[in-house]
């Protein structure tokens, strides 16, 4: 966990004090509503569908119980006693009012929170994986690297006025758990002899537009970090079109100019810069780290009684064997709580639920809680013998279900229930797939698999990565549902194919079952992944279960 | 070749509290739709949504959505406007379940 310096909450005060005249201004008529959007949009307030919504900052995706429990007091105190947790890692609320908002922000502030949303055409907040400082897998923790790649951008003078924004992803583990490669600037961790360093890639995005980064550095080691950083964002700064706002994004620029020759400009930049920066940033590097307060695991304590839950309970046993994830420390997990109950919202959470979270998190689990970007809740740091206690009462809040990675394990982006800008809804279709599949008691069986929905084209459901998209269009008036295959959004990242024609609202479920079924016919085992009997076989035997034989098509 | 023109509605989200409402034909914002002004005329169209757009204190973003005449008062055409008069599918919230409104 990150501690906020007096600075920031100095800062945040004012920020709420400044925002609560505003209101007042716009209620009173002094502000337009022209004048008034971009303050509101500055302090994470949008005006949706049916209400306004309050989109609250988790900091690298990361909370305690205190911050936990006051979003609990919030969700009662000001909504309808529920929060929606996103796959930017934050957290929304669906139905403030425009006169209490400001009383939400200082009870943010209370505990070291805020919902100013960074904008403009600068470096955007960097994000990192959410099992950071507590995966098996990892070699390093990637949260300072982000938070010093934020506090260097913040304000440097050279980046006040890019083409776009940027966005830069970071992850500690060879294994890519933060989608860096659908980020304008992914770093991946790696260790080359006993040297740490990162992959670095550019140029990658979803939306409209979506591409796949490509590697720009293959080794760069840590202490180049900053320099070679700022030498790709200064040659963006000089190619990137400010003519065409589709076309400004990073990913333009290298799909314009090819990999290679922003590759060179790049190192040519790099040469002049590196030297220039003498070590002050490494220097900042460690304070950053100083500050990540990291929790002290007990060694020694027995483990016994997971093994004996597991053998006992088979109940514990699913849950186990999907929602837990490899600790760095052998005596402890990494759970994952899945908001994902068959039929429930996807991300949703109730205020009784975010405070048994809590109190888990306090008891069990060295005060922290994690935000993942699908939309779940993660305690990162459980000793074994207590995940038969935790589990059990994360059951009795209906947190239990174990479908971690599973197919109804739906992204689902708020989509027309809530945002102003869809096309078509998300939530109802991720609701069906999650109810029809847990009917048909096949979910284990199937195994991993990605499904992902968005609500329009600008994909904040991801689903591009999915290995299952689903894209809701408004065809001449109707909801109508686009599928792409093969979308991977990990270290082997690819972006799906669209299989051909949508299909209505009523029809989507029974598509995606046909295009399961398929997968189960096919698979060479039980060990080949949706993905890879996708990649084995190409599109042709999930087309033929979508639409049909294509002779029978051809001849009807 | 003249096109027919669709009847409208204006409507709006309300300032303080977000949610959608309609210009009935007596200068109010209602939050039941049926009670909205049905507007068959484009030039009125244009005088009504100015009308609306005059009074940026009560509410934002009006504009005019396609309506039809139905038995209780216009109904909306296109689904984005059955939600605003409805509210979420997901959680019984919203208009669907606030009183006023059948
Ligand atoms: C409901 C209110 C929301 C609105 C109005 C909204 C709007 C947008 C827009 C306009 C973009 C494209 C930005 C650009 O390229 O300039 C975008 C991108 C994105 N949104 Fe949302 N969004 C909303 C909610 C969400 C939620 C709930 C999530 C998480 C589940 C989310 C995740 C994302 C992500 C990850 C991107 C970046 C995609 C990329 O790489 O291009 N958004 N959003
Ligand atoms: S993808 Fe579209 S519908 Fe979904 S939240 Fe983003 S902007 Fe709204």
């Amino acid at each position: 966990m990150y501690e906020y310096s007096e600075f920031d909450t100095a800062f945040v005060r004012e920020r709420v004090a400044q925002f609560r005249a505003q209101v007042e201004r716009r209620i009173d008529g002094a502000l337009t509503e022209d004048e008034f959007k971009p303050l509101r949009l500055m302090n994470g307030l949008y005006l949706q569908l049916h209400a306004y919504m309050l989109r609250v900052a988790v900091p690298y995706g990361t909370l305690d119980p205190a911050k936990m429990r006051q979003l609990a007091h919030i969700a009662e105190r000001w909504d309808k006693g529920y929060g929606h947790f996103t796959t930017r890692q934050n957290i929304q609320f669906n139905w403030p009012r425009l006169r209490d908002v400001p009383d939400m922000l200082d009870a943010l502030a209370d505990v070291g929170m805020h919902a100013i949303q960074t904008s403009g055409n600068t470096i955007r907040n960097v994000t990192s994986d959410h099992f950071a400082g507590a995966a098996a897998d990892e070699i390093a923790d990637p949260r300072p690297f982000a938070e010093l790649i934020r506090q260097w951008s913040t304000d440097h003078p050279e980046f006040q006025f890019l083409p776009r924004k940027f966005k830069v992803a970071v992850t500690g583990s060879p294994n890519d758990r933060a989608v860096i490669k659908s980020h304008d600037i992914g770093l991946r961790m790696l260790r080359k002899g006993d040297e740490i360093g990162f992959e670095v890639v550019l140029g990658g995005g979803l939306g409209r537009t979506p591409m796949i980064a490509k590697v720009i550095r293959d080794f760069l080691p840590v202490a180049d970090l900053l320099p070679y950083l700022e030498s790709i964002v200064s040659v963006y700064n000089q190619l990137g079109r400010r003519d065409n706002k589709f076309k400004a994004r990073v990913k333009i620029t290298v799909h314009e100019h090819g990999i290679d020759r922003i590759r060179e400009l790049v190192e040519a930049e790099f040469a002049l810069r590196r030297s220039t920066f003498g070590g002050a940033d490494q220097q900042i590097l460690r304070e950053i780290e100083a500050r990540f307060r990291r929790p002290t695991l007990r060694d020694g304590r027995p483990a016994d009684a997971y093994e004996a839950s597991r053998a006992a309970d088979p109940v514990f046993r699913a849950w186990a064997d999907t929602n837990l994830v490899a600790h760095r420390h052998p005596d402890h997990a990494i759970v994952t709580i899945s908001l994902k109950a068959h039929g429930a919202t996807p991300g949703d959470a109730s205020a009784d639920q975010m405070r048994v979270m809590a109190d888990l998190a306090e008891e069990f689990g060295h005060d922290e809680l994690r935000v993942s970007h699908e939309q779940n809740i993660v305690l990162p740091h459980v000793h074994k013998a207590d995940l038969p206690a935790v589990h059990a009462r994360l059951a009795a809040a209906g947190l239990g279900t174990a479908n971690i990675g599973l197919v109804s394990d739906i992204i689902a982006c708020p989509g027309m229930d809530y945002c102003a800008l869809a096309t078509a809804r998300s939530i109802p279709i991720a609701q069906q797939i999650a109810t029809r599949f847990d009917e048909l008691k096949l979910e284990h069986d199937i195994g991993p698999i990605k499904l992902k929905i968005s609500g329009c084209i600008n994909a904040c459901g991801h689903h591009h990565v999915g290995h299952i998209g689903i894209l809701g269009l408004d065809r001449a008036g109707v909801e109508n549902y686009q599928i792409t295959l093969g979308g991977d959004g990990t270290e082997a990242a690819s972006i799906g194919e669209r299989t051909g024609p949508g299909f209505p609202a009523d029809e989507i479920v029974g598509a995606v079952e046909r295009l399961i079924g398929a997968y189960l016919k096919h698979r060479e085992s039980a060990e080949e992944t949706f993905l890879e009997t996708y990649r084995r076989l190409g599109m042709a035997p999930f087309k033929e279960a979508l639409y049909g034989d294509e002779r029978q098509r051809n001849a009807a | 070749m003249s096109r027919r023109f669709t009847p409208k509605v204006v409507t709006a989200n309300h300032l303080l509290e977000g949610d959608s409402v309609w210009l009935t034909v007596d200068d109010r914002w209602t939050r039941n739709m049926a009670e909205a002004e049905l507007i068959e005329d484009e030039a009125h169209a244009q005088i009504r949504l100015l009308m609306a757009e005059s009074q940026p204190n009560v509410v934002v973003g009006a504009y005019l959505a396609d309506a039809r005449r139905g038995p209780r008062g216009p109904e909306p055409i296109h689904f984005r406007e059955v939600f605003r008069t409805r509210g979420p599918s997901n959680h019984a919230h919203g208009k669907q379940v606030e009183v006023g409104n059948v």
